[in-house]
């Protein structure tokens, strides 16, 4: 099985998913003739044309509502925002209409859009580079939210969002896509959307997470068990929307401590719903309190190197707080 | 001199090509959806329904659009006073009232949303929201669709004047325009956005917009039903012959307040509001029928008759219908099973 790029495996499945299904089409800004800024695209007009890998105007709120209008007459638009901080403008077309449109025709129409969006910091993007908006939609029912960890997950989990008869957010994160490699098939396959992932087995504490800081996670899972013989249970959550309630309480069961990581900013991340399941159904399973692990509560982080460090999640914080867990 | 007269009146429509049959027809929904449109602020008033947004003095415009577009395949997104349109592409008065009394069967949205947020896969209405004009995008995107699976269908959208200074409005114009889609926009310039006048809307004029986005944007008399006719008819050879989108500026009057909830008095006189009446689309087509002898006023009367007795036998249809399940309010968040529904 061939070893990829996370970045590689994004575009892997946006061209299988192209060449299954000729209703799937990409647009957004750049994606065409550059192939993206990141490269996310790189290679797909000259295999599909300039209609399938389809530059846009720069003008968010008209790449979503075209593809929700385009997706409402049977096509399978991946539309793209070049910087999940550029997504606002598009928040309307993703909130009012895109979540809404089966509820409020009572299933007469339906929405099956993709919208890709890079999220995450840690390039040097400032405060508009560098977000974490996942907490915007998350809680807005009639969307579906992923956001993968693994470049498995990731080609699995974009092509299930193509197929998907409801309208998904894909939040892929922008460090993941040089420094995550994994083993990713070359043939056909899907990761269901609404199911978690056990990425580590462990006895002492469970750390529950999604995307970039769970790199860190297992550094430091491996680092905590080979120097002090402290187990960690990993889960990935891979689905933001739905959340997988049974893979959480099951993870968090088996340990009975519990710290949960995401690079978004923690009040009112998604942390705090998970916090918020297991407070009300497993409470007294726990042996110590929730510990939760997230940017600070600051509008984005900043571009000098320190301060970006500062915000920033690293190994040393992550497996910092992994030993005070255990050893509560 | 009189007979010349009523020669080149009667000459508009067949110069247009619309047969007496039409023009009549045209002539029957402006008047089903005013009757409509008056019976539902009776029933708000009466309490017997909860809201409504009126289209009285925009049904002209609204009809002459739908007689020029193809009503077995084309694709439409109304905006909230389109009653009007929604009739004259199919939708039945006892479907409206199901929705405005938000019962289970209606098939808008069953009984979720507001009335005017008009909605039927199989009559090609796109379901709309509250948010205004993003429709617009949608529209563009249907006509996108059409180019990509190489049907001749086209879009069309309509808009009030105020919400044509969305940002929707502009991304979607200029999509369109770049792509060279099969979209017609159709501002209804009713004056007012609520309570804010044109000139506290708009310093310059909707249809001037177009230009900035390539393609042709033209003014129409919107109280003229003909003229709108003419004006989509035109616009939707160019969308089917690849030469893109048109912009259309209808210019009417919004002759009742902007809802229930409203009173309009506190920001225009009643002299303003009377004077407009006089213009109204449905009394000027009365005339030209009357006046082309294919109309009197013995047919209007027994017309204004036969549309209430189906108004009320829809009224009392929609009264006697039964509501959602409660529980169901929690379905069709997403698909159901795995076809999608």
């Amino acid at each position: 099985m061939p070893v990829m790029e996370y970045i590689d495996a994004i575009r892997l499945a946006m061209k299988e998913e192209l060449a299954r299904d000729e209703s799937v089409f990409v647009l957004g800004e750049d994606v065409g003739v550059k192939g993206g800024v990141f490269t996310t695209t790189k290679g797909l007009i000259d295999e599909f044309g300039e209609m399938r890998v389809m530059d846009t105007p720069l003008a968010e709120s008209a790449i979503a509502g075209v593809a929700i209008g385009a997706a409402m007459h049977g096509m399978k638009p991946i539309a793209e925002m070049q910087y999940s901080d550029f997504m606002l403008p598009a928040t309307n077309q993703i909130i009012s209409e895109a979540a809404k449109i089966r509820y409020r025709s009572n299933n007469d129409w339906s929405c099956p859009i993709v919208i890709r969006a890079p999220i995450g910091g840690g390039i040097f993007g400032g405060l508009y580079h560098s977000q974490c908006p996942e907490s915007i939609f998350f809680g807005t029912p009639g969307l579906k939210i992923v956001a993968p960890f693994t470049a498995y997950d990731a080609k699995g989990l974009l092509k299930a969002a193509v197929r998907d008869p409801d309208p998904v957010l894909f939040f892929e994160n922008k460090k993941c896509y040089k420094l995550i490699k994994g083993e990713v098939p070359e043939e056909d396959y899907t990761v269901p959307i609404g199911v978690a992932n056990l990425l580590r087995e462990g006895q002492d504490i469970t750390v529950i997470g999604y995307s970039q800081p769970l790199h860190f996670v297992l550094q430091a899972a491996e680092e905590l068990e080979r120097e002090e013989g402290i187990t960690a249970h990993v889960l990935d959550l891979r689905t933001l929307q739905p959340l997988d309630r049974e893979a959480i309480l099951e993870a968090v069961k088996t340990t009975g401590k519990v710290m949960i990581i995401h690079e978004d900013n923690k009040t009112g991340g998604v942390g705090a719903e998970v916090s918020a399941i297991i407070a009300e159904e497993c409470l007294y399973d726990l042996d110590a309190p929730i510990m939760r692990l997230c940017a600070p509560d600051v509008p984005a982080m900043p571009i000098s190197p320190p301060m970006e460090k500062f915000y920033m999640l690293n190994k040393d914080k992550v497996k910092e707080s992994m030993r005070q867990l255990a050893l509560y | 001199m009189q007979e010349q007269e009523i020669i080149s009146q009667k000459n508009r429509h067949e110069q247009l090509g619309l047969s007496d049959g039409q023009v009549l027809d045209m002539y029957k929904y402006m008047m089903l959806a005013r009757k409509y449109d008056e019976r539902n602020l009776l029933l708000q008033r009466a309490g017997k329904i909860n809201f409504h947004v009126s289209g009285i003095g925009q049904e002209a415009a609204q009809v002459g659009a739908a007689f020029a577009l193809d009503r077995e395949q084309d694709y439409f997104l109304p905006y909230y006073r389109d009653y009007a349109f929604v009739m004259a592409v199919g939708m039945t008065p006892r479907e409206l009232m199901l929705s405005a009394f938000a019962k289970a069967e209606d098939p808008n949205s069953g009984g979720r949303q507001m009335p005017g947020h008009f909605g039927s896969k199989r009559l090609r209405i796109v379901t709309g929201s509250s948010p205004v004009t993003t429709q617009v995008p949608h529209a563009v995107g249907f006509a996108l669709a059409a180019k990509m699976q190489k049907k001749d269908f086209v879009s069309f959208v309509t808009f009030g004047e105020g919400s044509s200074n969305q940002g929707d409005f502009h991304e979607g114009a200029n999509f369109a325009g770049v792509h060279k889609l099969p979209v017609i926009m159709m501002c209804e310039n009713n004056q007012y956005a609520i309570s804010v006048p044109l000139h506290k809307q708009i310093a310059g004029q909707v249809s001037d917009r177009a230009l900035g986005y390539g393609f042709p944007g033209i003014r129409v008399d919107g109280n003229d039903v003909l003229a709108v006719y003419a004006a989509v008819k035109e616009a939707r050879e160019r969308a089917v012959s690849g030469e893109g989108p048109t912009l259309i500026e209808a210019m009417m009057y919004r002759l009742s307040p902007h809802s229930t909830s409203d009173n309009d008095l506190a920001y225009r006189s009643k002299e303003e509001v009377e004077e407009n009446w006089k213009k109204d689309g449905l009394i000027t087509f009365k005339q030209y029928l009357i006046d082309c002898g294919l109309w009197n006023e013995q047919q209007d009367e027994d017309l204004i008759a036969q549309l209430n007795l189906e108004i009320k036998e829809a009224t009392e249809y929609a009264d006697r219908a039964p509501f959602p399940k409660p529980e169901d309010t929690l379905r069709h968040v997403y698909a159901e099973n795995e076809g999608g529904n």
